[in-house]
């Protein structure tokens, strides 16, 4: 499903913010990505969503290699991947609904669909009560349940996730990571970057870490 | 240049189309549907946020309705000056008075042979009576003439030169050659203002195509600047919708509606302002024609010309739009 070939991710400003990693994760697997903050993993999951292209190395999802896929095609790569942001990346002037419908309209869904979808995505992080508020008026761990919302709105095959619940207590930690099981469940592949060593050792699931850009442990896998 | 670069390296190493992440398959007829409903709403919500912001739309809309105005003024102003001069130009004629003593039956011989002539399409004949009826009814002079006895006036041809002979130098010439005739004793140019007047209407076109020129270029940098900065204004919207899934067309598309409706909206001020200057000038333009008694009427603008004028500023809105969003779009998209 994901697969990296001695993928080396280099800023000219930063030097290496990943080396020569490889690693391949299986549809409908579900991982956790850790590390030290600067490890990678923000920038590994960058790669995935084509969000950045990698210096040296391919990476290749769903059998696709992201280092040949014409432009014009990286709209519809783009909406197989849900992407959960570490700063949420909502937009401040619209409501929560118009945030988490911005997937389906960008995607030419008719309006009438729309609706139904969207709440049933804010319904699944508990946030429907709050579709006419503006961003700006929720609390950080809100914001983050309506940046989840909007990576599960358009049913994508594969969610990857920096940081989800960098801002939520415990219990709501809980229970997003109880909702990324149960996507999981639907098979869905999901990639979670946390630094939420607690859950992931409660949840077992595969454990992907990275120091310095390397991958330096890997629980499971191939 | 992106755009080649990647053509280069599918031209090398082609995807097997099993790789390429599908695009939703849905049926033709639902998908122009869907086409259709989505452009319809891009374009009731470009017009909705403009409206919605009064004041900047209302300023970049009368710089744009102003600079077609003018053009579009000039056009109708032109118009009006080529109907009068048309008038002129239809009554223009030279006039060849005969020698006294030549009588109606020898002149009717002179018009005859000079018909032939290719420069000349017709020859009236207007007789000694003729010409006296006339004068007496146009200069007032009448009682003289009574007092005079007889008739004084000589018989007069008037000639109407051909379309080919229209140039002040082949009439020149035509002039020429009537008073070479024997029987010719002077002929009259009455054609010569009407020509003049005809080509400074003419250099006036000119001056018009380009102002018009111009000035639809200064339209296209107004809208380019106005959709620069609405881009500026929006380039987190624009990164995230990107980062959605949106295609670049659909990116484009608000902004292009955009400028299309400052054009349109434009174009339909500039209208309203040039009706309003006719319609200001109807009642001065009245009293000058009676004056000259004359049956002009200011003409406002047709309808070919409303339609140019409107299909034409819409469309320096999406071609200024585009201009924009091509240069200025392209940097937002993460690679
Ligand atoms: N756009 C960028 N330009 C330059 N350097 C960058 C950029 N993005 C990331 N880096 C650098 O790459 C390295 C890895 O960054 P990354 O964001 O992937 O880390 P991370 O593991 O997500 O950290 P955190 O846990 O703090 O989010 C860091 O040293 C960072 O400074
Ligand atoms: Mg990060």
């Amino acid at each position: 499903m994901i697969q990296f070939d001695h993928v080396t991710k280099r800023y000219p400003e930063r030097g290496d913010a990943l080396k020569d990693l490889s690693l391949r994760l299986t549809a409908g697997e579900m991982a956790f990505l850790t590390g030290h903050s600067g490890a990678g993993k923000s920038t590994l999951l960058k790669l995935i969503g084509l969000i950045e292209r990698p210096t040296r190395g391919q990476v290749l999802v769903n059998g696709r290699n992201l280092g040949s896929l014409p432009r014009r095609l990286i709209p519809y790569h783009r909406r197989e991947i849900g992407m959960i942001f570490q700063d949420h990346r909502l937009l401040p002037d619209r409501t929560v609904f118009d945030n988490v419908a911005l997937p389906l309209v960008a995607a030419g869904m008719p309006r009438r669909d729309i609706a139904r979808r969207v709440r049933a995505a804010l319904d699944q992080v508990g946030l429907l009560r709050l579709e006419r508020a503006r961003p700006l008026a929720l609390s950080s761990g809100e914001q983050q349940r309506v940046g989840i919302a909007r990576a599960v709105v358009g049913r994508p095959p594969i969610i990857l996730a920096d940081e989800p619940t960098g801002n939520l207590d415990p219990d709501l930690s809980r229970e997003i990571f109880t909702l990324f099981e149960r996507f999981h469940e639907v098979g869905v592949s999901l990639l979670i970057a946390t630094h939420n060593l607690e859950l992931v050792e409660e949840m077992s699931y595969r454990t992907l870490r990275l120091h310095a850009g390397r991958l330096v442990a890997d629980s499971g896998g191939w | 240049m992106t755009a080649s670069r990647h053509r280069q390296r599918r031209g090398r190493r082609p995807p097997p189309p099993r790789s390429r992440p599908q695009r939703r398959r849905v049926g033709l007829l639902q998908g122009l549907r869907g086409w259709f409903e989505q452009h319809r709403e891009t374009a009731h919500d470009t017009l909705a946020g403009l409206l919605a912001r009064p004041l900047a739309t209302g300023m970049t809309v009368a710089a744009i309705a102003i600079a077609l105005a003018l053009p579009a003024a000039l056009y109708l102003l032109l118009t009006n000056l080529e109907q009068i001069g048309g008038e002129w130009e239809r009554s223009a004629a030279v006039s060849l008075f005969l020698a006294p003593e030549v009588d109606e039956a020898r002149a009717a011989e002179i018009a005859a042979r000079l018909r032939q002539r290719a420069d000349i399409s017709t020859v009236e004949l207007i007789s000694r009576d003729q010409g006296l009826a006339e004068f007496r009814a146009y200069s007032g002079l009448g009682g003289a003439l009574d007092q005079l006895g007889g008739n004084p006036l000589p018989v007069v041809l008037a000639l109407y030169p051909s379309a080919q002979a229209q140039s002040p130098a082949a009439l020149a010439r035509l002039v020429a050659a009537l008073e070479a005739l024997p029987e010719g004793d002077f002929a009259r140019l009455d054609a010569q203002w009407a020509q003049r007047f005809r080509a400074i209407v003419q250099l006036l076109r000119q001056a018009a195509l380009l102002l018009g020129a111009m000035l639809s270029l200064a339209v296209l940098l107004v809208i380019g600047n106005t959709i620069r900065l609405e881009i500026e204004n929006r380039r987190t919207e624009i990164t995230i919708m990107d980062l959605v899934g949106a295609t670049g067309a659909f990116v484009r598309r608000p902004f292009l509606y955009s400028g299309a409706w400052y054009g349109l909206l434009g174009g339909v001020l500039a209208w309203l302002l040039v009706a309003l200057a006719g319609w200001l000038l109807q009642a001065p333009a009245a009293r000058l024609a009676q004056l000259y008694q004359s049956e002009l009427r200011i003409q406002g603008l047709d309808l070919q010309a409303s339609a140019l004028l409107l299909g034409g500023s819409a469309l320096l809105g999406i071609v200024g739009s585009w201009i924009a969003v091509g240069r200025h779009l392209s940097q937002v998209e993460p690679s």
